[in-house]
């Protein structure tokens, strides 16, 4: 069963047009993230779905009933604001409890409900505290209980984690996650953060001005980005996108990258057969950091020799975990992930693998992927 | 402070011109800072001294103990001064707080017109309490005001002659004080209701809270430290009141609207007993004092939990 539909839905403000035609279906169970850069209209669709913002266009069902006209303590959601939005004169317990007693849920069976939450959480000590008490991650424990403990048919997520400091927020998204595992709850969660998206979402809507880019589970949206602004936007370091010219020879298509340069790069491409029609024409071809290493790595299920090419070196960033490296492919820049205890010498050229079964090719025009 | 450091050090500067540069800060701070904290202590202490003599039309040495004091404390006039400062001060606190508050929550309910219907209710705080107290005794007087006004229209058994009356009077002075400060009391409340986080609203709607459950449980309660400011600054108010009440009834009927500082100036500057009427301000003094030692304390612990938290 679908948990939530969305069908045609739009919002605008006088002449401002923020969503345009958003159309969603999200299963009972799901952990969809709706990630985008802020403006893209993730926000607005969230608050349309708790009830808290009128769709301009469209219809909302939420468990199968449409509620356009539903009012938000009637849609049978909990949401979890990214201020938290505890309410400052009640307790800890009152807080979580405030939304049973004016469901007039009766006294027994708050305290039940209350004590599960709180025990789940791990907020059994913090009960008689006021929010001004409580540490940040704390708040964002007490407000996840407060959506918790009404065990609804959606669990909406607002930005929850960016008022937390960066070891907090990977804390805690960690023990989202494990909640979501552990209760199964069907969660629409946004976020700006594409780190957020990949690790927790089971699928991933791209938002931009206002449209659904993709929506796909987090290995599709990453290994096959819908179109530009996807591929540049999910991964850090984002995908490397650099224009190139498809072409073919008897053995099959070639993607040449600075074609004519005398550093011109050439790449054989196997299993692109939808790119056929694009033969003799410009692409954007798009490679992902990773796709590009060190001279002798061996890629994961790599059959025979890597595609190596030789490349300047530009410059490098040791993170540590990794060695960031921006170079030169065909005259375009490019960045590569290599191992982190190799340390090229920037002015030097290197020579570098590719693991070219995973570029994406691009219409230059459209900006949709190709194949 | 980063500024006056980094040109305190700048190279090339004399030590005059940077003392001419700094010459307004001192004009604007200090000249009138120093002027008015040694008025108000000085004439503080002279008036305590002057509270302890025999003093009668002028200011005259001698140490008379509490005697002033006694007399003042027994004297009827304070007696009536006290009861009705007690009940003005009550009334007209609760009901200036319940009245701006009311008018903030609905100015707060995203009216068209707000910033006009704000003024307006502002407004009367801009009037001096004298225009105030002359506008309502005319309003309230039976022959030209309100009553009158009712019996033109042909309301003939109308009755509103409170300003006349001697167990009623005393209202007269709440309604015109209520009328004067209500607004600003409203302005205080509803920047406590604008600032209040939106979210906050938004999840009690969530939670399925009507708007009377939102602001009686979610956001009134943020306000009480308003609140306590706003009861502060009325209460002192009502107890130095003095234009108002001698504009509107002039402590009358008879001396059924007395309130302390008209028993100062009346012992003062009517019958010249300079030691009696410094004794009722000093005591007008203490009554202040009550008020404010408390909230200043009170302001202190808060600020500590806050630096604390």
């Amino acid at each position: 069963m679908a948990a939530l539909s969305i069908r045609a839905l739009s919002k605008r403000y006088a002449n401002l047009e923020v969503l345009k035609g958003i159309d969603l279906d999200i299963e009972s169970g799901e952990f969809t993230v709706l990630v985008g850069p802020s403006g893209c209209g993730k926000s607005t669709l969230l608050n349309i779905v708790a009830g808290l913002d009128r769709a301009s266009d469209g219809t909302i069902e939420i468990g199968g009933r449409i509620v356009n006209d539903v009012p938000p303590k009637d849609r049978d959601i909990a949401m979890v604001f990214q201020s938290y939005a505890l309410y400052p004169s009640m307790t800890v317990r009152q807080n979580i409890t405030f939304g049973m007693e004016c469901r007039g849920v009766a006294k027994a069976e708050q305290e039940k409900a209350l004590a599960n939450v709180a025990r789940l959480l791990q907020i059994e000590p913090l009960l008689g505290r006021k929010p001004s008490q409580l540490s940040g991650g704390q708040r964002q424990r007490v407000a996840m209980g407060r959506a918790l403990v009404r065990d609804p048919l959606l669990f909406l997520f607002d930005e929850p984690l960016s008022n937390l400091d960066a070891k907090l927020r990977v804390e805690m998204r960690m023990e989202i996650k494990r909640l979501h595992q552990r209760i199964g709850a069907t969660i629409v969660y946004v976020t700006h953060d594409q780190i957020e998206a990949m690790t927790m979402a089971t699928r991933i809507a791209v938002m931009h001005r206002g449209v659904v880019q993709q929506f796909a589970d987090p290995d599709t949206v990453y290994r096959y980005p819908a179109n530009l602004f996807v591929a540049r936007f999910m991964g850090s370091p984002p995908m490397n996108t650099m224009p190139a010219r498809l072409e073919a020879d008897s053995n099959g298509p070639v993607v040449v990258i600075g074609s004519g340069r005398p550093d011109e790069v050439r790449l054989r491409l196997q299993g692109y057969d939808a790119a056929a029609s694009y033969v003799g024409r410009d692409v954007v071809l798009g490679i992902r950091p990773e796709c590009i290493a060190e001279g002798d790595r061996v890629f994961s299920g790599a059959v025979g020799p890597p595609v190596m090419v030789t490349a300047p070196v530009e410059l490098v960033e040791p993170t540590g975990a990794e060695t960031i490296v921006l170079l030169r492919l065909g005259g375009e820049p490019a960045q590569a992930r290599i191992s982190p205890d190799i340390r090229p010498t920037p002015g030097t050229t290197a020579s570098f693998a590719l693991d070219i079964r995973r570029i994406c090719l691009f219409d230059p025009e459209t900006e949709r992927l190709i194949a | 402070m980063t500024d006056v450091a980094s040109t305190a050090t700048r190279p090339g500067r004399s030590a005059t011109s940077e003392m001419v540069r700094r010459l307004p800060e001192f004009l604007v701070i200090w000249v009138p800072l120093l002027l008015s904290a040694a008025h108000l202590i000085s004439f503080s202490i002279w008036t305590i001294w002057i509270s302890f003599t025999p003093s009668t039309l002028i200011p005259v040495t001698g140490w008379v103990g509490l005697r002033n004091y006694n007399s003042v404390l027994a004297s009827r006039n304070w007696q009536i001064a006290f009861d009705n400062l007690l009940l003005f001060g009550i009334a007209f606190v609760l009901l200036s707080l319940t009245t701006g508050l009311l008018l903030a929550i609905l100015l707060d309910q995203r009216i068209r017109g707000e910033n006009v219907l704000r003024t307006i209710f502002l407004y009367p705080l801009a009037v001096s309490f004298v225009v105030t107290g002359t506008v309502w005794s005319w309003l309230l007087n039976p022959g030209i005001g309100i009553e009158k006004l009712a019996h033109d229209l042909g309301w003939t058994s109308f009755h509103f002659d409170w300003l006349v009356n001697r167990d009623m009077a005393i209202w007269t002075i709440v309604i015109a004080a209520i009328w004067q400060s209500s607004g600003f009391a409203m302005a205080l409340f509803l920047a406590g209701l604008r600032s209040v986080d939106s979210d906050i609203i938004k999840a009690a709607q969530i939670d399925g809270a009507g708007p009377v459950r939102t602001y009686w449980r979610v956001i009134l309660p943020t306000l009480w430290p308003i609140t306590v400011t706003v009861i502060v600054v009325q209460l002192q108010f009502a107890i130095s009141a003095f234009d108002l009440v001698r504009a509107l009834t002039n402590g009358g009927p008879g001396i059924a609207t007395q309130l302390p500082a008209l028993v100062v100036y009346d012992l003062m500057f009517q019958r010249s007993q300079l030691g009696r009427g410094a004794a009722a301000a000093v005591l007008m003094l203490l009554i202040l004092l009550a008020v404010l030692l408390p909230y200043a304390a009170w302001r202190y612990v808060r600020q500590r939990r806050a630096a604390h938290a």
